[in-house]
């Protein structure tokens, strides 16, 4: 589908802001890097992410220095404000789409799961009954009762198992079946067929009269199931818990590495693993960050031109093009000079910001005291609760907050609304200034922000191997958002050889090295 | 100025001839020693071989009777008045030097210069 890539986060904005199309947006730039060749036929006008801290002035700044501002089309396919835009269709179709597929593959799985549970479950009492039914066997004594009870308690813990290990909820959608579940549930199914063929062609077409035996045949079946479930475990759970591979997850637009230690998973396994991880661990994937780097690439490419002056055109030989990178490497390039003395004035003045940021968030929060319950029947005048007090100091630290997040880039992840509901929340718990400062000094999880941010909810598993397959040394493949991609790398963790050495504590013996100078 | 165990020690010495200093009911010499074979030779600044556990001068005072005998700061002393001083221990030294009844010592002492010299002399 031709603007498939863009059903993620940002749509909904979209369809919340409609109210607010403004030209011109620094999101554009977004929209090109995603369409890519379909950029001359699409138009999507997505809205500014949400409210920006004060004004839109912040998100203008940043489009002047765009090298890619002129050529982004944007022209208005018959759209108004109160229709909807292209975009949104798009969007409803493929939310219909994606949850009649998703629904239907995790309630498939869901049902083939409920159905071999109560066949299972009443696997063992149809044997038990049907002897009752068809033909009146010999009455049930001592031993043949506590066989029943132990069967009982044995269909208890079946049950239990069999909700706990496959009937759980599904966390996320592999592109494969999960080999081992299916290869397990096909066993159990197995087992039950061969148990019911053998049942009806042994014990009902003789009739046996023998019920200790037939009781006795229901607690065996329902031991091999039991030790079916314990396979189950091992092979489901406890298989990757033992630390066998290393994976070293870089993301593509910033470099930013983590390893983590995994055991043996399949390929999409493992990616999940990593995903939940990623979320967790990794600092939230910020564009703004980027468009230093892509500038200066730009500023590289616009040195140096080749014109073909004889000869066919479009004709670059190799030849050709390592000249033009050897002239480039000769040329006197003081880019370096540049990066160097811009850096050095950006730290300079993050920290002048943070500075005045933290002072002035202290001084703020000096303003509002935790009242005791005597104080508050005295005067009731003046009371409030957290979210008025926040609303209350936030303006005194309000601009040198927005400058803060504005020098560090940060500004489109923290709109006001969550910003007050942040400084009502550390209000609440006794937070100290410090405290409620660090969500915006550093980046945090992407967990840590909005909806909006949980940006690329739709990854695509790029391997070369097939995704069931085992983790092996040296395997590698690709988790792909819209903005990103993650690379991903193992490596088998070394067979570590221990020995031992035995130290005699008596051994520790010293001497007394001197060098002493005397005076004749 | 290593030595092979077994075989004699050769070595190009200067003769010093220090008279002592009578110093407040102090005999003194003008300057003072470092090493022995109780001591750690891998300290000593001024051995070449860093096994070497003989004694050598570590100061010489500025106008002390060393000093006017010729005595050099780095000096390893070979013999004090006949006595060998390559397998002493320290505090052995230090005695064989300070003797209240001698008032003058006569020293061996070798340094790398005289090696250097004898041998360009010798070419």
């Amino acid at each position: 589908m031709d603007t498939e890539s863009t059903y993620s986060g940002y749509s909904y904005y979209s369809g919340r802001s409609r109210g607010s199309h403004k030209p011109g947006e620094r999101s554009r730039h977004k929209s090109r890097s995603k369409d890519g060749s379909r950029s001359e036929k699409s138009v999507t006008i997505n809205a500014p992410p949400a409210e920006p801290l004060l004004g839109d002035s912040s998100v203008r700044g940043e489009e002047v220095q765009d090298d890619n501002w002129g050529e982004t089309t944007t022209a208005v396919t018959g759209t108004s404000e109160h229709s909807l835009s292209q975009d949104d269709i798009v969007r409803i179709t493929k939310d219909m789409e994606d949850s009649v597929g998703l629904d239907c593959r995790r309630y498939a799985a869901l049902t083939v799961s409920a159905v071999l549970g109560l066949l299972v479950l009443l696997t063992p009492i149809a044997f038990l009954v049907l002897p009752h039914v068809l033909w009146r066997p010999q009455d049930c004594d001592t031993a043949c009762q506590g066989l029943l009870i132990s069967l009982a308690f044995k269909l208890l813990i079946l049950l239990l198992a069999v909700w706990a290990l496959f009937l759980r909820p599904q966390r996320a959608r592999l592109p494969r079946v999960f080999v081992f579940r299916a290869l397990l549930m096909l066993l159990m199914l197995l087992v039950v067929v061969s148990y019911w063929l053998f049942y009806a062609v042994r014990i009902i077409q003789s009739q046996d009269k023998n019920y200790h035996g037939i009781v006795q045949y229901a607690v065996s079946l329902v031991d091999a199931l039991l030790f079916i479930q314990y396979l189950a475990i091992v092979l489901l759970e406890l298989r990757h818990l033992q630390a066998t591979f290393s994976v070293r997850v870089t993301r593509s637009t910033d470099g930013e590495t983590r390893h983590y230690s995994l055991g043996q998973l399949s390929i999409q396994r493992a990616a999940l693993a990593v995903l939940e991880n990623y979320y967790r661990d990794f600092a939230v994937h910020n564009p703004a960050l980027l468009m230093a780097a892509k500038s200066r690439a730009a500023k590289h490419l616009a040195g140096l031109k080749v014109y073909n002056v004889d000869g066919p055109a479009n004709n670059t030989t190799p030849s050709q093009s390592r000249a033009m990178i050897a002239a480039a490497a000769r040329r006197r390039d003081t880019s370096h000079n540049e990066l160097y003395y811009e850096e050095m004035d950006q730290e300079r003045r993050v920290r002048k910001r943070k500075a005045r940021l933290v002072v002035a968030v202290e001084e703020a929060f000096t303003h509002i005291k935790r009242m005791q319950e005597e104080e508050q029947k005295k005067t009731p005048g003046e009371v409030m609760d957290p979210r008025e007090a926040a609303q209350a100091i936030f303006p005194s630290m309000a601009r040198a907050l927005q400058k803060y997040l504005r020098t560090t880039r940060q500004q489109h992840c923290h709109t006001m609304e969550s910003i007050q509901q942040h400084l009502a929340f550390c209000i609440t718990n006794n937070m100290t200034p410090k405290a409620f400062l660090e969500s915006y000094l550093s980046p945090g999880p992407t967990l840590q922000y909005a909806r909006e941010h949980w940006l690329a909810r739709h990854w695509t598993l790029v391997s070369e191997d097939s995704v069931t397959s085992g983790l092996k040394d040296g395997s590698v493949f690709l988790l792909k958002c819209i903005d990103f991609s993650l690379v991903v790398t193992t490596r088998r963790i070394p067979f570590i050889k221990l020995s031992e050495e035995f130290i005699d504590p008596k051994s520790h013996k010293f001497v007394l090295r001197l060098q002493s100078e005397t005076s004749v | 100025m290593s030595f092979i165990p077994g075989q004699p020690v050769t070595a190009v010495v200067q003769r010093i001839e220090i008279c002592k200093l009578r110093q407040c009911d102090n005999l003194i010499l003008g300057f003072s020693i470092g090493g022995g074979i109780d001591q750690d030779p891998g300290q000593n600044p001024f051995s070449e071989d860093k096994t070497d556990k003989g004694i050598y001068v570590t100061r010489v005072s500025k106008g002390g009777p060393a000093e006017a005998a010729g005595l050099m700061i780095g000096d390893k002393i070979m013999q004090v008045n006949g006595w060998d001083m390559t397998m002493v221990t320290h505090d052995q030294a230090r005695k064989r030097l300070t003797k209240k009844n001698e008032d003058v010592v006569r020293l061996l002492v070798t340094r790398k210069s005289l090696e250097d010299a004898v041998r360009n002399a010798m070419v």
